[in-house]
């Protein structure tokens, strides 16, 4: 997997760039990440990519939009205003996560 | 005696019950499967009911009929499993006590799931044709629709078959051009995922096929709602698609009773470990087929591979062993494209579809990723092998495992996930 700079440290991430390492990921780097794809994290953010984080710790996979809405507490809705367009893949991209498993 | 009870007597519960009453010797183990009803559905066939391919009568079976001597069938509502005390509560007020479960009840469409989807428009201009009444009330409107926009929608992944959806867009644009009709019918295919299909090189190629047949595609579109009065689908970004016609894949969902008893996720399917569908939570637990939550697709080829697997590793388990066969996700499956032809897509856990040849015992490769007319004369037999072969747990000469024998690869084509939006 190539290694990137962001913020002056090196990080892990695949071709889309993603991180691959959920270990090389805080809150800082997040915040670089969000800016990257134009959007300035807000505490409604935040309290979607926490959960996108604690919910990898403890299953081991990236929730859905679907789990992001049901366990995690926040609409559907509001995750489309904060993370416009694509909000499982731009959430994923901000937590430092892999996109959420393809559903083939 | 050591008892097993398999709920849901379909795909993978009537094989299951097959292959294991062959195996378990009957004085030690009694086998007993549950499940709603004495209709076993083809639900492949589900695809062609809508034109008229196939009648009502070609895809039904009386599920007694598919269940082996020496197991019980038992026609009855799961109203919950007690898993702590290896009992399920049935809905009539009986209860069956077993050693080993095996879930195996499947996905269902659930256009409740979605505000306005059974609204007055459910059945007069909103189809879905993912159950047996669906397909034959849109075969109704099919056949009286003559002009106007026809949206085929998908609510959100994952739903069972996932090629379907365009299966039905290529034969509705072939239909329609059989009927000389085909340029009086915007035909737009709206999906939750960023392009045709869920995996890279299937996607460019099938959303090339839909180019060519100039099938609008709308992506990233998660619905909100159906909007009864506009006859308009609307997601949750505000984007809104009319139809004249909606042929739409409901939110797919585990069985409730799955739910009841918490042993389900968001969607009710059961968390099991991808190789061996030993549940996570229970020892004596197996989920089997569509209603489990391992990431692959919903479909029966997935069942009958996965059966095989389970099979083996079942007997290991029951005798104290450590199970040794590990499921890699695969799946094969016919994508019916219109006019006498068709694809084969062949991939597992960790390999997407690819181009080149399948080899097949006796009958020679098939084309894979390319339209074909033996794709589509194998799609037609495999009704035949489905009821003869495969249900009774006759064994069909295909790989358990996913080969790569034929596939031509090229550089990055192996990326294990996929985009799910």
């Amino acid at each position: 997997m190539p290694v990137t700079t962001i913020d002056g440290r090196q990080v892990h991430v695949n071709e889309e760039g993603f991180l691959t390492e959920p270990a090389e990921w805080d809150e800082a780097l997040g915040k670089t990440l969000a800016a990257q794809i134009g959007i300035e994290l807000t505490d409604e953010h935040w309290k979607a990519i926490r959960f996108l984080r604690e919910d990898f710790a403890a299953q081991g996979e990236t929730p859905t939009l679907r789990r992001v809405t049901v366990a995690g507490g926040i609409p559907t809705k509001q995750l489309f205003q904060l993370f416009p367009q694509k909000p499982a893949k731009k959430m994923a991209y901000i937590a430092g996560l892999p996109k959420p498993h393809g559903c083939v | 005696m050591r008892r097993l009870v398999v709920l849901g007597g379909g795909t993978a519960g009537t094989m299951i019950v097959n292959k294991l009453r062959k195996r378990l010797p009957r004085e030690q183990w009694e086998i007993t499967v549950v499940d709603r009803d004495d209709n076993h559905l083809y639900q492949p066939g589900y695809l062609f009911l809508p034109f008229g391919t196939y009648t009502a009568g070609q895809v039904v079976r009386k599920r007694h009929t598919l269940i082996p001597d020496g197991v019980d069938l038992v026609l009855a509502e799961v109203d919950r499993v007690e898993a702590d005390k290896n009992t399920v509560h049935l809905q009539d007020g009986r209860t069956l006590g077993y050693d080993y479960l095996v879930i195996a009840t499947g996905t269902s469409p659930r256009p409740d799931q979605t505000p306005g989807m059974l609204g007055e428009q459910w059945r007069r201009s909103v189809f879905d044709f993912y159950s047996f009444e669906g397909a034959q009330a849109l075969a109704g409107a099919l056949r009286s629709f003559d002009h106007g926009r026809l949206v085929v929608h998908i609510t959100e992944m994952p739903i069972k078959c996932p090629v379907a959806p365009l299966e039905f867009t290529f034969l509705a644009d072939a239909f329609l051009r059989e009927r000389g009709i085909r340029d009086r019918v915007e035909l737009v295919y709206v999906t939750p995922l960023s392009g045709a299909f869920t995996q890279p090189i299937a996607s460019a190629q099938l959303g090339s096929m839909l180019e060519e047949r100039k099938i609008l595609v709308e992506p990233d579109f998660m619905i909100e709602s159906v909007d009864n009065d506009k006859k308009a689908i609307v997601s949750f970004d505000e984007r809104v698609v009319p139809f004249d016609l909606l042929v739409t894949i409901p939110l797919n969902m585990g069985a409730d009773f799955v739910a009841r008893s918490g042993l389900g996720d968001e969607l009710n399917y059961v968390p099991v470990d991808k190789h061996t569908l030993l549940s996570k939570k229970h020892d004596n637990v197996f989920a089997v087929g569509d209603a489990s939550d391992i990431p692959a697709s919903k479909a029966g080829s997935v069942a009958h591979f996965a059966v095989d697997v389970f099979v083996g590793n079942f007997l290991e388990h029951v005798s104290g062993r450590p199970m040794t066969g590990s499921f890699d996700g695969h799946a094969n499956c016919f994508v019916e494209s219109g006019n006498g032809k068709g694809l084969l897509i062949d991939f597992n856990y960790d390999t997407q579809p690819l181009p080149g040849k399948f080899p097949v015992p006796a009958l020679g490769p098939m084309s894979l990723l390319k339209e074909t007319r033996a794709n589509h004369l194998g799609k037609l037999a495999f009704r035949w092998i489905y009821w003869n072969v495969l249900l009774p747990g006759r064994p069909l000469p295909l790989p358990v495992h996913m080969s790569m024998a034929g596939k031509v690869t090229t550089p990055a084509t192996t990326a294990p996930h996929t985009d799910k939006e």
